[in-house]
């Protein structure tokens, strides 16, 4: 295979990126090693950022934030909720920060509207009688699976690749350059490469472990935040405590559900992790300072990411103190130098699309194009495969079309064997099968209080009945899919939550035996 | 205000209506014991309607036991806290032999073999090791030894059932399957089990779906369906559909909830109150009892209007955390009516293991009520609580039902063994079990 321009990685960055180079009419290639958004940009807030939250720590970031959030809201507002967002402060909390708080906003220019504590509960009932001081500010929820999965749609819509399950095992440089990226394909093994002009590493977390291939180093800090999904949407705004960002100081509604975090602990790798037990408690223990509602409600699932930080040296602190801003390295100037090697690093979900942007200004230097961006003046289109994820629309959709043969598969979440006959189109457009997991990720499907009990199975069946599964391969996937909804339930197991961990268990290792899978038996 | 509610006294007070709870009152009113039973029977929808007894040991190497007496006795050697070994290999078999011989006459008809585990077919197309299986499965067995060529039924709308799913996955152990996908006599769209199993039950119906099967037959030598062939008919609706077929017709178990659960509890709702039970099936015992004397004074509350149930004696078979027995917050767990002493782990970072399917099982499964040779619930230092308090079935400790797959037979052998000591205490002659 040949293209001008191979991104690794199928986060915002990456996806962003296909779509800005294919609309400057450069032929890509984007390769992920799992699935799209599977690393940061899949365990993230879902949150467009004000600014205000980085107003002490990185002004300039602030202030990009800012710009980002105006145009987004502009230019893709079929991915965003535009809730608005207060920053609150407790008593007790700092009161030389809040004293300069509407000082910073106006110096990076976020505007902030102040509020009395009476006027915030009004508008959200579940803040904490303690509020002593309160701020709107022009935050939204966002949902980053349908920008990557749209960002990727319009890329492919203009000829752009996407191999999934391929992940880079290795370089071929000749003369400072690489000549050929090689591939080996994660589900079959089966590895190929692919020449391009330009090669740009976006994978994120795994930025070091790439440029690492090519023996150049990037020392990544990776930096896990932890997140947790409640069962009902708490508030209509983003609700940020109003001090020096710490963990457990926002709460982000999306659709039907609000998503509480995050921490930020030092990790080694970032390809083991999981949201862990004190961190869970410690995040429900701060949230529930500002809406105490948070101590008692029930929580659907935890999740976390890995926040890529690039470091410059081994400095301790908190990882929060290191820039948001993102890094786009050339490696023209690395040891060794390659000319079409460049890594694109840090930043965060808001300013995706100006990391996209700076990255294809970079590569197209290094093509000697000079066609400009258009990602900040023409619209996202709003693809049908990309809708799928946001709560509470295939209810609505289920409910006008009342057609008693398209039957609900996931009971929790209300999705019809019509959105999954939807889905497995658009995965088989993009070259891909379409495995319980990629709907899984493409849809609500199992992200509902059973966490996948009943629907795993329901959608297995339908899957096999349609053809697209063989012999055993349902029971893998099965285990497979139950297995990542385990990693969210497995730190939140309490109360109603874990009779019901019960009940899937009693189901599918009682029942099915799911366990027994490929184990020798007595 | 005092508010005053009817009390009604009895020797026994069954807290509970799962299995070990029904069958802790079905083995106390075979030996005459005056025994009212409290809970709510919603939970037995629940049960697969298979009698595991044990078929996995040790769990960790997944070692499956073709014969679940070797088995026990292996897990009594290898764990001695395992409430099999409290219970003992002889009353485990006199507990299994009453409890199947009492579904027997019952009408409900389940099959085993003495010293061997049997096999069904689950809904994904595995097969699981079990001990005794509603007759209706019991042809499977044969079939999966011989594999004649059958033709398995499915029907539109019954989600999470595909013939063809269990064709695709038993594929290479049993070649000669064929599937076909039938509407189902009656019904339309969304179906559910007990829908299903009910419209079987006229007579219509039944022609209709064998009228439906009959053309697709072919070479077929056994027909498999979703198990809905009936509820409290069940017998009469699988002979009659194998006479109409004129071959062997067996069930494979559905999703739960399933009919092979909800035919156990209706069978008991209907069976014991006639055995003398007294059974206040949509009560519940609420939290914190008095003694009074020897009595435990207990309210009971639910849809209808409380009462108050003096009890000599309790078989406590309240289940665990789906069942309600017990209870966890973020810290810790609890017993829920007497805040009985709960053995677990330290704490929540240590009840379950980051993988799902993870070799060793989940730690908190462990977690329960430990109990004395009386199948007392005992504190930490080994001192029975209430001398007349028993406990039987998944709330015990040390065990781990799910993965050893030994569900019923813990609950039934427990609930025996339970019933036998609670008997002595109550003072009352131990005489022959009367069906």
């Amino acid at each position: 295979m040949e293209t001008q321009v191979l991104i690794i990685g199928g986060g915002v960055t990456g996806t962003g990126l296909v779509r800005d180079l294919a609309l400057r009419g450069v032929d890509c290639i984007l390769v992920e090693k799992q699935d799209l958004n599977a690393g940061a940009s899949g365990g993230n807030h879902g949150l467009l950022h004000s600014g205000a939250r980085y107003i002490a720590s990185d002004p300039a970031a602030a202030a990009e934030c800012h710009r980002e959030n105006l145009l987004l809201k502009k230019l893709a507002p079929h991915c965003i909720e535009d809730t608005g967002g207060l920053f609150v402060a407790v008593a007790g909390d700092d009161e030389a920060y809040i004293a300069d708080f509407p000082q910073m906003c106006s110096a990076c220019g976020i505007p902030a509207r102040p509020l009395t504590p009476t006027e915030a509960r009004e508008r959200e009932p579940a803040l904490s009688d303690r509020i002593i001081a309160a701020y709107a500010v022009d935050d939204a929820a966002i949902d980053p699976f349908k920008l990557s999965l749209d960002n990727m749609a319009a890329g492919l819509q203009r000829g752009s690749q996407l191999l999934r399950f391929s992940q880079v095992t290795g370089f071929e440089t000749h003369a400072g350059r690489i000549r050929s990226v090689q591939l080996r394909n994660t589900l079959t093994g089966r590895e190929t490469h692919v020449r391009a002009d330009v090669v740009v590493n976006a994978s994120g977390a795994w930025a070091g472990q790439v440029a690492a291939l090519a023996g150049i180093d990037i020392r990544i800090r990776y930096s896990k935040g932890s997140l947790l999904v409640t069962h009902h949407r708490i508030g209509q705004r983003v609700i940020n405590r109003l001090r020096k960002a710490t963990d457990g100081d926002i709460l982000v509604p999306g659709g039907t559900v609000s998503i509480l975090g995050t921490t930020s602990e030092r990790c080694v790798s970032p390809d083991v992790i999981y949201p862990e037990i004190h961190e869970v408690d410690h995040i429900i223990d701060e949230g529930s300072a500002m809406l105490p509602v948070l101590a008692n409600t029930r929580y659907i699932r935890a999740y976390c990411g890995v926040r890529p930080l690039i470091s410059s040296d081994d400095e301790e602190g908190d990882d929060r103190s290191v820039s948001r801003g993102f890094a786009l390295i050339d490696h023209a100037e690395s040891t060794p130098g390659l000319d079409n090697f460049i890594t694109i690093s840090g930043g965060k979900l808001t300013t995706f699309r100006l990391m996209a942007e700076k990255t294809a200004d970079q590569v197209c230097r290094r093509l000697g194009l000079c066609q400009p961006c258009r990602t900040h003046m023409d619209p996202l289109p709003q693809t049908g495969d990309a809708r799928w994820t946001e709560p509470g629309l295939t209810p609505s959709l289920w409910i006008r079309q009342n057609d008693p043969r398209d039957m609900l598969l996931c009971e929790c979440e209300m999705v019809p064997q019509s959105v999954v006959d939807q889905l497995v189109a658009s995965i088989r457009k993009q070259g891909g099968d379409p495995s319980l997991n990629a709907i899984g990720l493409r849809s609500r499907i199992g992200k509902g209080p059973c966490q996948g009990t009943f629907c795993s199975q329901r959608l297995a069946a339908y899957l096999y009945d349609r053809g697209e599964l063989e012999q055993d391969q349902g029971l893998r996937e099965l285990r497979s899919f139950m297995e990542k909804r385990w990693r969210g339930q497995q730190p939140l197991l309490w109360d109603i939550s874990l009779a019901q961990a019960e009940l899937l268990e009693a189901m599918h290792s009682g029942v099915f035996g799911l366990e027994q899978l490929d184990k020798t038996q007595g | 205000m005092k508010t005053v509610c009817p009390e009604i006294e009895c020797d026994l007070l069954v807290i509970g209506t799962g299995m070990a709870g029904m069958a802790a009152a079905l083995f106390a009113a075979q030996r005459g014991i005056d025994t009212v039973q409290v809970g709510m029977t919603g939970e037995l929808n629940f049960a697969s309607g298979l009698l595991d007894l044990l078929g996995m040991h040790p769990v960790a190497k997944a070692q499956i036991w073709s014969d679940p007496w070797e088995g026990i006795a292996q897990l009594i050697h290898d764990q001695p806290d395992h409430p099999y070994a409290r219970i003992g290999v002889d009353t485990i078999r006199a507990a299994m032999e009453t409890f199947i011989g009492f579904l027997n006459t019952a009408a409900l008809p389940y099959r085993c073999h003495a010293h061997q585990n049997a096999q069904v077919i689950t809904p994904v197309g595995t097969l699981k090791t079990t001990y005794a299986r509603p007759e209706s499965m019991a042809w499977i067995d044969r079939a999966l030894a011989n594999r004649p060529p059958c033709l398995l039924v499915d029907f539109p709308g019954l989600r999470g059932f595909s013939a063809h799913q269990i064709k695709a996955v038993l594929h290479e152990r049993w070649p000669d399957l064929r599937t076909a996908r039938l509407p189902f006599p009656g019904l339309t769209g969304e179906l559910q089990t007990e829908r299903m199993a009910r419209r079987l039950e006229t007579p219509v119906a039944r022609a209709q779906l064998a009228d439906a099967i009959r053309p697709q037959l072919g070479d077929a030598r056994g027909v498999g369906l979703p198990a809905v062939l009936g509820i409290a008919r069940t017998q009469l609706v699988f002979t009659e559909l194998q006479q109409a077929l004129d071959v062997p017709v067996f069930e494979i178990p559905t999703m739960l909830p399933a009919v092979t659960g909800l035919r156990l509890r209706e069978c008991f709702e209907r069976q014991l109150p006639q055995m003398g039970v007294r059974a206040r099936y949509q009560q519940k015992i609420l939290p914190t009892p008095s003694l009074a004397g020897d009595c435990f004074i207990l309210k009971a509350g639910g849809e209808l209007p409380e009462v108050q149930v003096r009890a000599r004696a309790i078989v406590l078979a309240s289940g665990r955390f789906f069942g309600q027995g017990l209870h966890a917050d973020r810290h810790a767990i609890r017993e829920t009516i007497f805040n009985l002493p709960v053995h677990q782990p330290a704490d929540r970072s240590q009840w379950h293991r980051k993988e799902l399917f993870h070799d060793e099982g989940h730690p908190i499964h462990q977690a329960g009520l430990c109990i004395d040779t009386q199948f007392r619930p005992v504190d930490a230092q080994g001192r029975c609580v209430y001398p007349n308090l028993f406990a039987a079935g998944s709330i015990l400790a040390h065990q781990d039902w799910i993965r050893q797959k030994c569900g019923s037979g813990l609950a039934i052998a427990s609930a025996y063994a339970a019933v036998q000591a609670c008997q002595a205490v109550l003072g009352q002659t131990p005489q022959a079990a009367t069906a």
